[in-house]
């Protein structure tokens, strides 16, 4: 009886889980830069060592650029990764994470220009 | 020097000269590809030619279209990364006007003062202030000579993708290091040459084959607050 109702708890936890958790559409692309674990661990130390990298070396890679992320991740309807299901915002809300990237940089996909390859 | 020496070292140069193609004791000047550093043995500097310059201020607006500088309609706290000076004997009457920004130099007070760290120069003699650590203390503002740092009072949006700004940072011209990182020249340089006065010139001070670097040793220039002795990357001509 008991593993019964620990089992009716833990499949209407896993539901309200899913229920809860951050919906976002991925744009564009067959795949991200790295495997999606790895992304998820660590997107933000592979942010911050690209970051001193570009600004102060003057390394302009593109692969771990917030730049490369938001080009990709950007919704289609806003062209932005924050907002209500945006990429970054949504997951970032459901986690509580507060993060000042946009405060600065833009959040919005660059319309591409011919002359850029 | 005995003619055996000089024959070992005629054939050390062949050698050197052979060494294998594509292969130089010292690199010719190209845009660097994205996987390279700033290096330093370029550093990048502007000369102006104020009798040249003419009165308009393409420079300036291109400059903060380029990078996203919008002002409140408060000119005394809005940013400003380049400015029109006009200057007038006030004997005779002579009147000039130039454009005014960052000097790039080689001894920044700026960096001097900062206690972050913040801000830096990079390699190849651009001065940028790492916005990610600067607290917004000011002592740059103050510790500036030529008043090209701006402090960012209100909160920004619009930012342009290249030029991250934000509130509570201090900022000035980055001689338009996004556009220098792919071989480009900086906006103001673009504009004065298409629109203007043909008065900016943008190069390598460094690269003795470059237009820039001929000028500078064959023609008369000058630096603002030369007595300061900080080597600035932006030379006048006509001052």
């Amino acid at each position: 009886m008991t593993r019964i109702a620990a089992g009716i708890i833990a499949a209407l936890l896993t539901v309200a889980a899913q229920a809860d958790a951050p919906k976002f559409k991925i744009e564009r692309g067959e795949a991200c830069v790295a495997p999606t674990g790895e992304m998820r661990r660590d997107h933000m130390n592979l942010l911050l060592h690209q970051r001193d990298r570009t600004l102060r070396q003057g390394f302009r890679e593109t692969r771990f650029s917030l730049k490369n992320c938001v080009d990709c991740h950007a919704s289609r309807a806003t062209g932005s990764v924050l907002g209500k299901e945006g990429f970054c915002s949504s997951c970032h809300e459901y986690a509580a994470v507060s993060i000042d990237c946009f405060e600065c940089h833009s959040p919005q996909r660059q319309a591409r220009t011919a002359a850029r390859p | 020097m005995n003619p055996e020496r000089r024959q070992l070292l005629g054939w050390g140069a062949a050698a050197a000269a052979a060494l294998a193609p594509g292969f130089r004791l010292i690199e010719l000047a190209q845009a660097r590809s994205p996987q390279e550093a700033a290096s330093v043995l370029q550093r990048w500097g502007l000369l102006i030619d104020i009798t040249k310059c003419v009165d308009c201020d393409v420079c300036v607006t291109a400059c903060h279209e380029e990078n996203g500088v919008t002002g409140q309609g408060r000119p005394a706290t809005d940013a400003q990364w380049i400015r029109k000076v006009n200057l007038r004997d006030k004997r005779t009457g002579y009147a000039q006007t130039l454009p005014l920004m960052c000097q790039h130099c080689e001894h920044p007070p700026c960096v001097d003062v900062c206690p972050t760290g913040a801000s830096f120069k990079r390699d190849d003699g651009i001065v940028l202030v790492d916005k990610h650590t600067c607290i917004g203390c000011r002592y740059c503002v103050l510790a500036c000579p030529y008043g090209a740092r701006s402090f960012v009072h209100e909160a920004v949006s619009g930012q342009k993708a290249d030029v991250p700004r934000g509130k509570g940072t201090v900022e000035s011209c980055t001689l338009c290091v996004h556009r220098v990182d792919r071989a480009e020249t900086p906006a103001c340089v673009e504009a004065c040459n298409r629109d203007g006065g043909k008065a900016m010139a943008f190069g390598d001070l460094n690269d003795a084959s470059a237009e820039i670097h001929r000028r500078l040793r064959s023609e008369p220039s000058s630096q603002v607050r030369a007595d300061l002795a900080l080597n600035t990357g932006v030379r006048y001509q006509g001052l």
